[in-house]
């Protein structure tokens, strides 16, 4: 019983991660394209105010993950985020920067002050795309812990394979942004969202060979897989879903490929959370010392009510914020940058 | 330099910054709110103008909300960790159910507020303000019941090496956390009240949109008043809880050294720690610390004294705060009073107008102090009686943390200087020019 639940979280923990990866992906996307595909102010108005009525609420996601590391695996959240302490505020405070930038971009007529906030948007996306990748890459190869603690710093971390996660990570959320933006961009823009997608394809696709090749080298994440080979179907997915992505890109069925592009994300987060199963935060020094699913979760109780919490509120959830995403999914008019509110 | 002293520092800067944006946010979205549907009801334009005035007041606002709350979320992992592992079954499950139930709602609805106004009908627009408003309070139960359960833990056992939940009614009605709850939020319409007050005021003395402005005040001053009677009243009874789980929080805010039965208040007094007395006593009236402890005369106060050394909180700063927070408190009810014989004669009151406007920041004062008081006064304990502030600190360098905390405050106090200049400019500028902007 304890153990089922420990399990069911384990798996909830990494579906909470997926869905930030693949809501948070595109916006962080947007952000790192701004200064390449954003020729003028009003194509910048345009990608800012695509992704204006959703980043908050896909940010929440993070802050879910993380409160559900809290409840669910108490100990794994006081390790981890103490362990990863500069990364993670390095992160907190890009995010701090962005979710300002885009409210106050509009609030003054000057030049000067408009340049400042889209740097900052762009430094702001690229830098937690980037880091998310390296923390997680560590994690999946292990890091070096024992009884005494952590013994990393933030240079340890920028090893080889780290830094790859970094970068898969931004490739990812690059296609995801501009295919998020052949949906509600037009004319010339959606023209350049267009080939930015189709090219950062190829560079996603050459990244995601070499990291899974290195995974085979640097991570134990294939052992659960050698073990039940069915599970197989998952990294599967991912690559039938990748192939998809650039199959309907050309067919310029934006919104499907778009889809295809989150069910990449989502597939690629399962297919290292499943090969990460039981450890959520491994030690490569002596596994002994990794927390897991089973040796750091919160109390039965605990469990059980979180699960009754987010049984109830997470469809709820997803339910309103599919109705906002509907809302907000055509095309960005003049008439939407006329708004009072608007970026 | 010690990691728990830069640690403390840096979560009261963090939680006091992001405590500077929440409370316009919960009193500002059911104003805002109510002046929505106040136009759907009455097709009045100047209720919506007064909507979009002060809604786009609030979002300035809110983006600084949302971002200074973020980092909170991580910070108990980040620099409490020995704390977060273990209490975190029942605290972190707070902090969750927060996230699930509350932020999200708020999060994803704002958007839908902001550029929903030509997709959603004007009734299905205003019921997404006051869901944004509901959203918040939300936040506040659940954020207040976490801290109550600090103050005051109830509904746990010691298992395991740490602190398991052991009853989930009994930490969620935790009568702590509630009366915080009500405590805080009606502050919180109280300086939302004055904000809005002082905001027409500045306008209604110099004559521009009077209409509009005078409108504006006449809500705030019914909000303000109400909330200011109330937040008193919460507030004694607070009091009485103080006195009888955190004897040595209320001896603090008394400066009371003696255990005494007919305790008294000292109007003015100045605490000499290190001789364990006040070295200046003035206007003691007998019996009433008593009679506001524990609402009885006669009623035995235990005395800083006959509390173990390292068991009491910095009496200076708890008794300063908690006599400013109160003094402002009934200067608030008093303004409020005033205001409300005037209501109908405002224009005719500049000083009045003028005392309102530069009231603006009292509240911000007030509130920020009652935290100082609730929080500093709580020490040395970080869950009361159960685990010291200092053995909750995470075991990292001391360099790290003074790292962080110089970012904090450089990047916060850049940041609150645009977020409020940005608030001074638009809040000057008025509802007219705002529409031609748009
Ligand atoms: C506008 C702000 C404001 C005003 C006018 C008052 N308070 Fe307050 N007070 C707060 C804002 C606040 C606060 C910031 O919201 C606190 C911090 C913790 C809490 O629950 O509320 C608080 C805490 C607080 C506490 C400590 C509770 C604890 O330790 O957790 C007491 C005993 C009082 N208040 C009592 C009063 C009384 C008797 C008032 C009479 C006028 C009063 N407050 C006015
Ligand atoms: C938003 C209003 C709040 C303000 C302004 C505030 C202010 C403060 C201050 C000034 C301190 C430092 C006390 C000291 O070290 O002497 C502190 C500490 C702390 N507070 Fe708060 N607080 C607030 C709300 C909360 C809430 C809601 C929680 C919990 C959910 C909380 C948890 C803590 C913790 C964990 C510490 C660190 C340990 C300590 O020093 O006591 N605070 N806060
Ligand atoms: C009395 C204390 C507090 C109250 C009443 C309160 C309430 C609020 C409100 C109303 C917001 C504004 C906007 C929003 O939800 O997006 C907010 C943001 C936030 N607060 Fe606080 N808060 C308090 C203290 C804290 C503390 C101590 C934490 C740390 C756990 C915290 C975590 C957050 C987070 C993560 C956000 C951003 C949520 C988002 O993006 O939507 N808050 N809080």
């Amino acid at each position: 019983m304890e153990a089922a639940l420990q399990t069911i979280w384990f798996f909830l923990w990494g579906l909470l991660w997926a869905i930030f990866f693949m809501t948070s992906g595109f916006d962080l996307g947007i952000g790192s394209l701004l200064p390449f595909l954003g020729k003028s102010d009003m194509d910048k108005r345009v990608m800012i105010n695509s992704i204006g009525p959703l980043w908050d609420g896909n940010e929440v996601w993070l802050i879910t993950a993380g409160g559900v590391t809290f409840a669910a695996f108490p100990a794994v959240y006081a390790f981890m985020f103490s362990s990863l302490y500069t990364p993670l505020l390095l992160i907190l405070f890009a995010l701090i920067f962005r979710g300002v930038s885009f409210e106050f971009r509009g609030k003054v007529e000057s030049e000067t002050w408009k340049k400042a906030w889209d740097v900052t948007i762009f430094v702001s996306s690229v830098l937690p795309a980037i880091l998310f990748g390296v923390a997680f890459a560590n994690i999946f190869q292990g890091l070096p812990f024992d009884q005494n603690g952590y013994q990393g710093n933030l240079i340890y971390l920028l090893n080889p394979y780290g830094l790859l996660g970094g970068v898969l990570f931004l490739m990812l959320f690059l296609v995801h942004g501009a295919l998020w933006l052949t949906i509600r961009a037009s004319g010339d823009l959606l023209g350049r969202a267009d080939s930015a997608a189709n090219k950062l394809w190829f560079g996603l696709t050459g990244v995601a060979v070499l990291f899974l090749g290195a995974t085979y080298v640097y991570t134990p994440i294939y052992d659960n897989y050698v073990s039940s080979p069915v599970l197989f179907v998952v990294p599967l997915i991912t690559v039938a879903a990748l192939f998809g992505t650039k199959f309907l890109l050309i067919k310029k069925d934006y919104l499907k490929a778009w889809i295809s592009s989150a069910a990449t994300i989502v597939s690629a987060t399962f297919f290292c959370i499943i090969g990460l199963f039981p450890n959520l935060f491994p030690s490569n020094i002596n596994n002994v010392y990794s927390l897991t699913a089973y040796n750091s979760s919160a109390s039965q109780l605990t469990l059980t009510i979180m699960l009754v919490v987010v049984l109830i509120f997470i469809p709820l959830v997803i339910g309103y914020q599919f109705w906002a995403y509907f809302i907000f999914s055509g095309k960005v008019t003049e008439e939407d940058l006329a708004e009072e509110g608007a970026y | 330099m010690d990691v728990v002293f830069l640690s403390r520092l840096q979560f009261a800067a963090a939680t006091m910054f992001h405590f500077l944006f929440v409370p316009l946010t919960l009193g500002l979205s059911v104003m805002v709110a109510y002046m929505e549907t106040k136009y759907v009801r009455t097709g009045d334009k100047t209720y919506l103008s007064m909507t979009k005035f002060w809604g786009k007041l609030f979002l300035i606002n809110f983006a600084l909300g949302v971002v200074t709350g973020i980092t909170l979320e991580f910070q108990f992992g980040t620099n409490w960790s020995r704390y977060s592992a273990y209490v975190g079954d029942i605290f972190g499950s707070i902090l969750a159910i927060e996230a699930t139930t509350s932020f999200f709602l708020e999060s994803v609805l704002i958007g839908v507020w902001i550029f929903g106004w030509k997709k959603l009908s004007p009734k299905a627009h205003a019921t997404v303000m006051w869901l944004v408003a509901l959203a918040g309070t939300g936040s506040a139960i659940w954020i207040l019941l976490a801290n109550g359960w600090m103050q005051h833990p109830v509904g746990y056992v010691l298992r395991n090496g740490r602190a398991e939940l052991d009853s989930f009614l009994a930490v969620i009605t935790n009568k702590f956390g509630i009366l915080e709850f009500f405590h805080t939020v009606s502050a919180a319409y109280v300086l939302s009240a004055f904000f809005v007050m002082g905001v027409s005021a500045y306008h209604l003395l110099k004559k521009q949109n009077v209409e509009f402005f005078h409108r504006s005040f006449k809500i705030a001053l019914i909000f303000g008043l109400v909330s200011s009677l109330f937040v008193a009243i919460i507030g004694d009874t607070h009091g009485v809880h103080v006195s009888e789980v955190q004897p040595a929080k209320l001896a603090a805010m008394e400066s009371h050294w003696e255990t005494t039965t007919r305790a008294p208040i000292h109007l003015f007094a100045i605490p000499d720690e290190e001789n364990e007395r006040n070295l200046i006593e003035i206007g003691s009236i007998p019996g009433l610390l008593s009679l506001l402890g524990f609402h009885d005369i006669n009623a035995e106060v235990t005395g800083l004294r006959d509390i173990p050394k390292d068991e009491r909180p910095p009496v200076l700063i708890t008794f300063i705060s908690f006599r400013v927070m109160v003094g402002l408190g009934t200067l608030f009810i008093l303004l409020t009073l005033y205001g409300f014989f005037k209501r109908k004669r405002l224009l005719e009151s500049p000083n009045y107008l003028r005392v309102m406007l530069f009231a603006i920041p009292l509240p911000y004062i007030a509130i920020e102090l009652g935290w100082v008081l609730a929080e500093v006064g709580r020490q040395p304990w970080i869950v009361y009686g159960l685990m010291r502030t200092s053995d909750a600190v995470s075991p990292i360098a001391g360099s790290q943390v003074l790292f962080s905390l110089i970012g904090f405050v450089l990047v916060y106090g850049l940041l609150g200087a645009i977020g409020f200049y940005l608030i001074f400019t638009n809040a000057k500028k008025g509802p007219m020019e705002l529409e031609e902007d748009a």
